[in-house]
């Protein structure tokens, strides 16, 4: 039989009617339609893909077992590697991680391995939320107490793992919600909202405790935790404060950072003004600066929130994108204006405060530069104005920078991320970290990865305690 | 949940509020605010921490209605509880042995100037606070700050009770009258603090403000409290809320404060996330 060349298509909003709604783009896929695209996947014996996974999911397992209708051996196989793949299923860059070493990419499309888990992390989800999906085998109690310390992919991870093995967790979170930058990072339409609050559900039914409005390095420090008789503590505080260009007018008002714009929209729901309390710009004309994930995030949140026109600023060219192709595509389908090899000058305010002009400059590639990439250079006399109402700045942000400032004895590295082996393990014992604060800005799957590492080696540090 | 243990008013539109908080209360110090959220769909606002009973576990927090969320909290009652209560943030004000030192608080800001007069007391300091308010009907806490202060200045700017005048007014005399001043403190509105700043800089003061930015997280990943000091972005939650005054740009401080003048509702003259 001829396999397909072409990868079964997930239904999407159409593009006249998301770009003025917040409901999530991709629809999933029907049962049909999985099957369908599982049936492409050639399950070759080199199994490249499963490198590519970051967390190793043994992916033509799953993909065989969905094939043969077993969903929940599928969603074993998954739940193996992977504590949220619900969550990973809609955010993994698979292109370039499993997807972009598949072998029928050589002769079509790659298995859209990530639409695949969704279909069956989406299904689980359902059957647990309705008591259908068999309950976790129960686990002997360990008589220890573990902190996590922030509730976003890398701690929810360690909380799980380590919950599955029988120690008493307890989360602190700062923020009054619980889900880190799966709530107040991605926007609603990419990763909703009520999955991640499930998500949190069934590991509190788990037995792990949440406290939220905590906020570890000023309420209570580390040191502190240990001596209330956690036995071990996992730091996965994340993002800390936005970076900025150091260019005049960036403090004027109507220009944000990504991370303050997006928390605004995600977390406060200020797309729902007055609904909600919280009040966001909207901007007619509004510029986001940057190449990244995050930037894609903020230029389509803007135009939800009633945008004219959006310009996309990134410095390099299209090619040297940090954000994943399929969320440029999207940004592209949306009207997203993208003006490559430009940067931004300086912002010009009026006698009001507020931001008027951004002043722009060409840039072109010369020498690649540390990352490899060809750094961009100005192109003298270049320059030129757009008129905006609104700017967000999403270039990136340092690592959160309260528990490296009040944790004594604690190694940090020379732009802030907390110093850690392969293994999470930190300068002092029984202290582990992992996530952005380690590695700095990097992806859901990567903390959740290293959260699950961390929890095995927490595991391994508290067995030898004994 | 966070229980309100006792509330009233302390004049028109302000408010007193004691919250059950054991663990904020164990840590805060003079200086530091809590971020507070009133409501399931309420914004999350900065306020400063007015005074602590770390036996009692209790914070005090002392308010003027300005937006949304302040007149929503005034209208709380004894029994009621806050959504959210996050604490305490910020640093706390450093205090040691100055010398004389001049506390200066205008309207609500007198709240947060207290617990700090009581420190650099335990310190040592000669402390000679002065204390602004509109008229008569807004002072409270003079016996208070009667009890920590060498020297209690009242001022009002109608003249109905203390002297007529603005706390810049007081604090000339005090320095016209040549009396070494080492260092003064202000907390109130930022032009009541630029008002100081201008004044003690070409005098060669140091001059300690306490900022009121704008915040959304007040824990140092949003970016929404930025201000300029020494001509360097400053985050306020992170690096302040105490900063040098002669360095701040409080042009820029007040217009930013009013982001969002054009999204009040409700309540009138106010502004969303003040403090």
């Amino acid at each position: 039989m001829a396999v397909d060349k072409k990868a079964v298509p997930m239904r999407e909003q159409p593009v006249h009617e998301r770009i003025r709604n917040f409901n999530e783009v991709p629809l999933g896929y029907s049962e049909e339609e999985a099957l369908r695209e599982a049936s492409r996947c050639m399950q070759c014996s080199k199994k490249p893909c499963v490198d590519g996974c970051p967390v190793h999911i043994d992916i033509p397992a799953f993909i065989k077992a969905l094939r043969e209708k077993d969903f929940q051996k599928g969603i074993d196989i998954l739940h193996a590697n992977d504590s949220l793949p619900c969550i990973t299923g809609r955010v993994c860059p698979q292109e370039e991680q499993c997807q972009a070493v598949c072998v029928m990419k050589k002769m079509g499309d790659p298995i859209s391995i990530g639409r695949l888990e969704r279909f069956l992390a989406d299904r689980d989800m359902q059957n647990r939320v309705q008591g259908k999906a068999p309950r976790p085998p129960a686990v002997a109690k360990k008589n220890k107490k573990v902190a996590v310390v922030g509730s976003g992919p890398a701690g929810v991870t360690c909380a799980a793992e380590l919950a599955k093995k029988g120690y008493a967790v307890t989360v602190f979170e700062g923020y009054h919600k619980l889900g880190g930058v799966l709530v107040y990072g991605i926007p609603e339409f990419r990763l909703p909202k009520a999955i991640v609050e499930t998500e949190i559900r069934l590991l509190e039914e788990l037995g792990v405790t949440f406290v939220t409005n905590a906020l570890i390095g000023r309420a209570m420090t580390i040191e502190e935790l240990m001596k209330d008789g956690y036995a071990a503590v996992f730091v996965g505080a994340g993002a800390g404060l936005p970076n900025f260009m150091g260019i005049p007018g960036e403090n004027l008002n109507g220009v944000y950072s990504a991370n303050e714009f997006l928390t605004r929209v995600n977390l406060m729901k200020a797309y729902l003004f007055p609904d909600y309390d919280t009040p966001v710009k909207r901007g007619k004309n509004v510029a986001v600066v940057g190449g990244g994930n995050v930037a894609m995030d903020s230029a389509r949140t803007a135009l939800r929130l009633g945008a004219d026109r959006v310009f996309l600023i990134y410095r390099r060219s299209e090619k040297e994108m940090p954000a994943r192709a399929e969320e440029i595509e999207r940004a592209r389908e949306e009207g997203i204006d993208f003006r490559f090899l430009t940067n931004t000058v300086r912002y010009i305010g009026g006698a009001d405060g507020f931001v008027k002009q951004v002043e722009c400059v060409k840039m072109e590639l010369g020498a690649p530069d540390a990352s490899g990439r060809r750094s961009p250079v100005p192109v003298p006399g270049s320059e030129f104005t757009i008129d905006i109402d609104e700017a967000i700045v999403a270039i990136g942000n340092t690592p959160n920078p309260i528990i490296p400032r009040t944790t004594p004895g604690l190694k940090i590295k020379k732009r802030g991320e907390i110093e850690a082996d392969d293994d999470g393990r930190t300068s002092i014992p029984g202290v582990f970290a992992g996530g952005d604060i380690v590695t700095g800005a990097a992806t859901v799957i990567t903390a959740m990865g290293a959260g699950r590492k961390s929890a095995q080696a927490i595991d391994n540090y508290l067995t030898a305690q004994k | 949940m966070f229980k309100i243990l006792d509330t009233y008013e302390l004049g028109p539109r302000m408010h007193y509020v004691l919250m059950d908080a054991p663990l904020i209360a164990r840590k805060a110090q003079a200086g530091q605010f809590v971020i507070v959220r009133v409501s399931e769909k309420g914004e999350r606002i900065p306020l400063t921490i007015a005074d602590y009973d770390r036996a009692q576990g209790t914070v005090t927090l002392v308010f003027q209605e300005a937006g949304k969320t302040t007149c929503a909290l005034g209208a709380m009652k004894k029994g009621d509880s806050l959504h959210d209560l996050l604490g305490p943030q910020g640093n706390p004000t450093e205090t040691e042995k100055f010398g004389h030192a001049v506390v200066i608080g205008g309207g609500i800001g007198v709240a947060p100037v207290y617990p700090l007069a009581r420190a650099l007391k335990e310190k040592g300091n000669k402390v000679t606070s002065i204390i602004g308010y509109r008229s008569k009907e807004h002072i409270f806490w003079e016996d208070k700050m009667r009890a920590v202060s060498d020297q209690l200045i009242i001022a009002t700017n109608d003249g109905s009770y203390g002297r007529k005048g603005f706390v810049t007014d007081m604090l000339k005399g005090l320095m016209d009258s040549n009396e070494k001043v080492d260092i003064v403190f202000a907390i109130g509105p930022a032009v009541m603090m630029k008002a100081v700043c201008d004044m003690t800089k070409p005098a060669g003061i140091k001059t300690i403000v306490s900022l009121n930015s704008l915040m959304v997280c007040g824990m140092g990943m949003c970016g929404a409290c930025r201000v300029s000091v020494g001509e360097k972005t400053k985050f306020t939650c992170m690096d302040g809320p105490d900063f040098d005054g002669h360095q701040v740009d409080f042009a820029l401080l007040m217009k930013r404060l009013e982001t969002y003048k054009s999204e009040e509702c409700s309540c009138q003259g106010g502004v969303h996330g003040g403090r």
